[in-house]
């Protein structure tokens, strides 16, 4: 409402009048400086996007798209350098679906735990461990993947063939040691968003805890942990001193864990080390590889706020 | 006082039995036990590993003195200390100012039906899960070679701003928005205008959950070394940061080379830095729970 708006209504002299007694300039720059705090936050989204855009298109002037996409090759800053960036997926691929068989049981089955069996004092003793584990820098996650995880691995590997130093399979564990709290305290979150009335209209029925928990809390809480284990699955795929650390800088095309491979994000943190001129293709290639990974992730993002955004319209 | 006649079970009572608690049942339950367990017992076999292979170079030498390649015994990690001090001091400094006033703005002034400030709440929410490797791209792209800053320790600590901001905004927008909607309409039917309001009532209502998020994204900052390596944070570094445009290094980055190393001092050296930068984190982590605990109110 404008103050001109205010004046018209009440009579000017008439008891009822009320006027501004001053401009509200403090009121007025406050909301501009929030609003351009607020701004800082699409600026570097914007910054991002500007960021990779233009060296990713100066890099497919030089190097074909076919081949980036499809090629089974990747040693870019080798003579002469290959460009199929399917390894450095391959890799992800396959330390991901690693991380993923460890944190989606464990995650979810601590945050069914947490949510529906777990006491006061019990919630209160491991609610704050999940907490200390989320927290931990996962260059300490790397470390103790490369050099306690793989050794005890090779030691007690039933096999004939025990996993090389480098391997997909301790940095896959370990993170999924990593991403549990991630899934475990999103999961319970929505959990904790069934009404209580189900629950009990399950126990009134004569349902065991069991059944409420996995036949009427889980699906309840489904789309919840749906965007939970999404958004585990872009942690996993975005992490890298992990990789970087404990499953090796070799571009490698296979499915064997055992070996030793080079993720996409560890690909970028090995070329952003080497202190690359500007401009050379060599350097561009951080950018391609980065955009893939921003892309990927992005879309897993959106997919997981769509679902939290569902459960919580449901329940609210 | 009950009746003996009722204590005394009559002959004939009907009576509810219970089945026992099936196997499948107390299966269950220990499975899901048994999952929280082994992210406990994970964590304990971290810290005990650390610790055990650190504790011969846990003492003053690692504080005192540089990073050595030659002499790893002597070597220590003073540049990699005060480097981080440094980095964090300036990321708070940009981090929290933007995240609490972005956090105000949503919450206090934003028109939620509006598509922009819809669009700034699921960028901010998108950029919370954006990998932090992909910062560092930022960070080297725009703030270190298009800005022209270089690898120093203030495009490091802008890049970490970035990185943690979401976080500082989204713990802020649930602290703002635990204040009670009658404070605020308390004081401004005294006359208040909106943002004496949101000075006097809302915001120092709001400092304890705020204090609290803002220690928990620092202690991510502390231990994030993904994007600090694109900005050139690897080299051996044998001198402390003087200003914001000197070359620097952070704890987990010289966690980091040492680990790269192969002899077996390194990896001594790198448990006990490791046991530093944990301690530290611990102590952050413990300050941000007692800080929820002791001042967040029920109103």
């Amino acid at each position: 409402m404008t103050p001109r708006a205010v004046r018209r209504r009440a009579a000017p002299g008439s008891p009822g009048f009320l006027k501004r007694s001053q401009p509200r300039w403090t009121e007025r720059s406050v909301k501009v400086l929030l609003v351009a705090a607020a701004l800082v936050s699409v600026l570097t989204t914007v910054g991002i996007v500007v960021a990779l855009i233009p060296p990713v298109v100066e890099f497919f002037g030089k190097v074909d798209f076919g081949e980036f996409i499809t090629g089974t090759d990747w040693s870019p800053l080798f003579e002469p350098p290959h460009f199929g960036v399917l390894p450095l997926v391959t890799a992800t691929l396959v330390v991901t679906v690693i991380a993923l068989f460890v944190a989606v049981p464990l995650g979810l089955g601590a945050a069914v735990y947490l949510s529906e069996y777990a006491g006061h004092r019990v919630r209160g003793i491991f609610k704050p461990v999940l907490e200390v584990l989320a927290g931990i820098p996962t260059v300490v996650y790397g470390f103790f993947a490369l050099k306690a995880i793989t050794p005890a691995l090779q030691r007690f590997w039933p096999g004939d063939d025990p996993p090389e130093v480098f391997n997909a399979l301790s940095a896959g564990f370990v993170m999924g040691i990593m991403i549990i709290p991630t899934i475990a305290s999103l999961a319970e979150d929505s959990m904790a968003a069934v009404p209580r009335s189900l629950r009990d209209g399950a126990y009134a029925l004569g349902s065991s805890r069991m059944q409420v928990s996995t036949r009427v809390v889980f699906p309840a809480a489904l789309s919840g942990i749906v965007a939970a284990v999404v958004l585990g699955v872009s942690r996993a795929i975005g992490e890298t001193m992990i990789v970087a650390i404990a499953a090796g800088g070799r571009p490698n095309l296979t499915f064997n864990p055992l070996e030793g491979m080079q993720t996409m994000t560890a690909f970028i943190a090995a070329a952003g080390i080497g202190d690359l001129p500007t401009g050379s293709t060599g350097y561009q290639t951080i950018f391609a590889v980065g955009l893939l990974l921003f892309a990927i992730t992005l879309v897993m993002n959106l997919i997981s706020i769509r679902l939290v955004r569902r459960y919580r319209e449901v329940y609210e | 006082m009950i009746p003996t006649a009722v204590t005394s079970d009559p002959p004939e009572a009907p009576r509810l039995k219970g089945r026992g608690t099936p196997l499948r049942e107390q299966f269950f339950r220990l499975s899901l036990w048994a999952s929280l367990a082994i992210g406990v017992v994970f964590l304990a076999g971290l810290l005990t590993y650390v610790v055990i292979e650190g504790w011969p170079r846990l003492n003053s030498k690692l504080w005192t003195n540089f990073p050595d390649i030659i002499d790893p015994s002597n070597a220590g990690a003073q540049s990699a200390i005060t480097g981080t001090i440094w980095v964090i001091s300036f990321t708070a400094l940009y981090c929290l100012p933007t995240g609490v006033l972005t956090a105000i703005y949503l919450e206090e002034y934003a028109d939620r039906d509006r598509w922009w400030n819809r669009a700034v709440e699921i960028n901010i929410q998108n950029l919370a899960a954006v990998p932090s490797i992909v910062y560092g791209i930022l960070g080297l792209g725009v703030i270190s070679r298009g800005l022209g800053f270089g690898q120093t320790v203030l495009t490091a600590a802008l890049t970490l701003s970035l990185l943690v901001l979401p976080i500082v905004i989204i713990s802020s927008r649930e602290a703002i928005r635990a204040v009670p909607q009658s404070i605020r309409q308390a004081s401004l039917s005294l006359g208040a205008t909106q943002w004496q309001t949101i000075w006097r009532q809302v915001l120092p209502a709001a400092v304890p959950g705020m204090a609290t998020g803002s220690i928990l994204a620092l202690s991510r900052a502390i231990g994030e070394a993904a994007p600090l390596l694109l900005l050139g944070g690897l080299t051996f570094i044998t001198f402390n940061p003087t200003g914001v445009h000197s070359q620097f290094t952070v704890l987990p980055i010289q966690i980091f080379n040492w680990i790269s190393q192969s002899r077996a001092e390194f990896t001594a050296l790198a448990s006990a830095a490791i046991v530093v930068l944990l301690v530290i984190l611990l102590v952050m982590n413990s300050l941000a729970i007692w800080l929820r605990n002791h001042f967040t109110r029920r109103w």
